[in-house]
């Protein structure tokens, strides 16, 4: 589904995503893990065109999709994105975030748009809040919500940015919850986390990144348990034991 | 000052209406309201020029943004004063030529209310919008400006308060607005010179402040409303009840 | 209309006028920025202050005085304000050159309330917390002061106040109302005196976008020299 042909992207002098080739097939659930920096949010945010590239391809359903003359609109139509800061719009109730793509961008009938959201926000266990303002919710049930309205248009594939690191600590169950639902069914998700276990138990496989490369793709058990770039070796390291580094 | 306040609080307050235009705090008011309102939507115009990607927008209106506000109204009331009438052929009356710049100078300082306003919202509002499948305009149209409006507006109050201290300027040309009311009183009571300008100073100062409290109090009910930071404590709604739109 | 005629502001009566309004011009804007500063720092400083009379006090001088136009301020100290005084004082007042005394009261006045909250924001801009890392660090009040919040204090506050400034050097244009022959004085005169007063017009708006575009250059290489470093 996506395709990534040698990409390359630099800030300045800064090289940020260096020589990344790799391919996420239809269903696949991949985490991309890494130290902050790595470039994983870059590499996510270059999908659906957050970020523009400087050199390589990248191939959505085929098709190149960083090419001048891409319709961006109907791209980022078909790509869901959940951000770590949830970005929901503070002025718009939680139904109408989930109804103003569909109504502006996908042209439904409000009657319409509002019956699919309700449904997802259902899905997402929401559904007694749709008239609740965004202020008025925890950050686990604004994510929540945020899914919903990614989910609006009925993207073949999900993006997902560090989607709990804003979240205390006891609201991130219930959106990896939410999460777990959609890889159940099926759904293409592309995932940057912090939160290894949920990786284990979900991911069809891990990719991690340091310094803008891609330098380990495997299984989760196999990543987590015999790592073998030296550099993944350290990060699992300093994960799973923080103050066990002397040098 | 008690018959002082007797004898010429309608003359103060409108001027000679009916038998001659509107004057007096009446004027005032009007006149600022009058330009505030034509200023806003080009105020509009050029807040988003100047936050336009595109440089042939953004850059001739900064350019002007500085012009006009480098150099003092009186000197643009002046220009349109003196030369105005040369090229459109007829006489302007001191009430159009104050709106006109008061339109203009308001305007550039509207327009960069606005461009505090759009770039006051938080960019992944933006980016939220975009990566839904709006495009530009929607996402301005529906998403970033009517955060901006919302709170731009004590500072659109505090515009309205400058306009009215700023039509005091048409005093200098002869338009009979408060302050120039205020002179023509004290030459014909002649002898009281203070009470007339200090209750000239109250009326302004009731004004001002009475609408500087409206914008501060706007400000502290918005305050309120706010979307707060991400990871809150659980369960904690923000305040509460009364959030309706 | 009649064509632009450099020659008109180069040499002549009308090229005397108007470089003496300049001159007024720079001079009452000098003056009464070297006056205003102080007391709005002591203005900011009332309202800083732990005492609820002194902040009532600053608040209100800075309220009463924003809230009324400057023409006005002008027109109460050229005209209303000598009306207190013995009749003597108040002839030798007029007969000396009272319109620039009055204009620059007037002016520092005003503009020391603008002046006073730019200070006091400024201030506050800095966290509380930075004065309590401070004091918890074992330096005393007036050292915490010194050497961490109004060091800080200062880069922040340095931009509004010279837009104040560039504020400032626009509103004396206003003493021509009480007949101070600054610059707008002047070109008016020489309007009514001419034909000729799209030059003085010109003369005249150069001279104030001179002024403020220096004074813009002037803030924005500040900025740059000594950037507000925040976390």
């Amino acid at each position: 589904m996506i395709r990534f042909n040698q990409v390359n992207k630099w800030y300045g002098e800064y090289h940020a995503l260096v020589d990344i080739d790799e391919t996420v097939a239809k269903g696949e659930v991949v985490v991309v893990c890494g130290p902050s920096g790595s470039g994983k949010s870059t590499l996510i945010r270059t999908v659906n065109r957050l970020e523009a590239i400087d050199s390589g391809t990248i191939a959505f359903e085929g098709e190149d999709i960083h090419r001048p003359g891409v319709d961006l609109n109907r791209l980022r139509s078909r790509i869901g994105f959940v951000f770590q800061q949830f970005n929901l719009f503070p002025h718009l109730t939680v139904l109408q975030n989930c109804t103003l793509a569909p109504i502006e961008v996908g042209g439904a009938r409000p009657a319409q748009a509002h019956e699919k959201a309700m449904a997802l926000l259902d899905r997402v266990g929401l559904a007694h809040k749709a008239n609740a303002w965004p202020a008025e919710l925890s950050g686990g049930q604004q994510q929540r919500v945020a899914i919903a309205r990614a989910l609006a248009m009925e993207p073949p594939l999900m993006l997902f940015d560090e989607p709990t690191s804003a979240l205390d600590p006891e609201m991130v169950g219930e959106v990896l919850l939410v999460m777990q639902g959609l890889v159940r069914d099926g759904m293409t998700l592309v995932i940057v986390t912090h939160e290894m276990g949920f990786a284990r138990d979900v991911a069809h496989r891990v990719l991690f990144m340091d310094q803008g490369r891609i330098l380990e793709r495997a299984e989760p058990h196999e990543f987590f348990e015999h790592p073998k770039h030296p550099r993944a070796q350290q990060f699992l390291a300093d994960i799973r034991t923080p103050f066990a580094r002397t040098a | 000052m008690i018959e002082l306040i007797q004898t010429y609080w309608v003359y103060f307050l409108i001027g000679q209406y009916p038998q001659g235009p509107l004057g007096g705090v009446a004027a005032t008011v009007l006149l600022a309201a009058l330009a505030l309102v034509l200023a806003m939507p080009v105020g509009l115009a050029l807040g988003l020029a100047r936050v336009s990607s595109i440089a042939a927008l953004r850059r001739p209106v900064t350019v002007i943004a500085y012009v006009i506000r480098g150099i003092p109204l009186l000197l643009m009331v002046f220009w349109i004063y003196f030369y105005l009438p040369t090229v459109t052929g007829h006489k302007t009356d001191q009430f159009t030529t104050m709106l006109i710049a008061l339109v203009v100078f308001d305007g550039v300082y509207l327009g960069e209310i606005v461009r505090a306003g759009i770039q006051g919202v938080p960019r992944g509002q933006y980016e939220a919008a975009r990566a839904l499948g709006l495009g530009h305009g929607k996402a301005m149209r529906r998403v970033i400006l009517p955060q901006a409006l919302r709170s731009m507006l004590p500072s659109l109050v505090n515009q309205f308060v400058s306009t009215i201290k700023a039509t005091s300027l048409g005093y200098i040309i002869g338009l009979t607005e408060a302050s120039f009311i205020a002179t023509q009183i004290n030459s014909q009571v002649f002898v009281h010179p203070t009470a007339v300008y200090l209750l000239l100073s109250l009326m302004y100062f009731v004004l001002c402040f009475g609408l500087s409290r409206v914008a501060l109090m706007i400000e502290r009910r918005q305050a309120r409303r706010d979307l707060p930071r991400p990871a809150r404590s659980p369960g904690s709604p923000t305040a509460s009840s009364a959030l309706n739109a | 209309m009649p064509g632009f005629d450099l020659q008109l502001l180069l040499h002549g009566q009308y090229h005397d006028w108007l470089v003496a309004g300049l001159l007024v011009s720079l001079k009452l804007a000098g003056l009464t920025i070297a006056c205003a500063l102080p007391l709005a720092i002591a203005i900011a400083l009332l309202r800083l202050s732990p005492h609820r009379a002194l902040q009532w006090l600053g608040a209100t001088y800075v309220e009463v005085i924003r809230n009324v136009p400057l023409i006005a301020h002008l027109l109460f100290w050229y005209f209303g304000a000598p009306e207190l005084l013995p009749d003597k004082l108040k002839e030798r007042l007029y007969a000396g050159n009272f319109e620039f005394v009055a204009a620059a009261i007037g002016l520092t006045l005003y503009a020391a309330a603008f002046m006073a909250e730019n200070i006091r924001s400024g201030i506050r801009a800095i966290p509380a917390v930075q004065f309590e890392a401070a004091r918890a660090l074992g330096l005393g009040f007036v050292a915490a002061m010194r050497r961490v919040v109004l060091p800080q204090a200062l880069r922040v506050t340095v931009p509004p106040l010279l837009s104040q400034v560039i504020i400032l050097w626009n509103d004396t244009s206003i003493a021509t109302v009480i007949g101070v022959g600054e610059m707008m004085y002047q070109a008016a005169r020489v309007e009514s005196a001419a034909f000729h007063s799209v030059e003085a017009f010109a003369f005249v708006t150069v001279a104030y976008l001179a002024g403020s575009l220096a004074l813009t250059a002037a803030a924005t290489w500040i900025h740059r020299r000594w950037p507000v470093r925040t976390l």
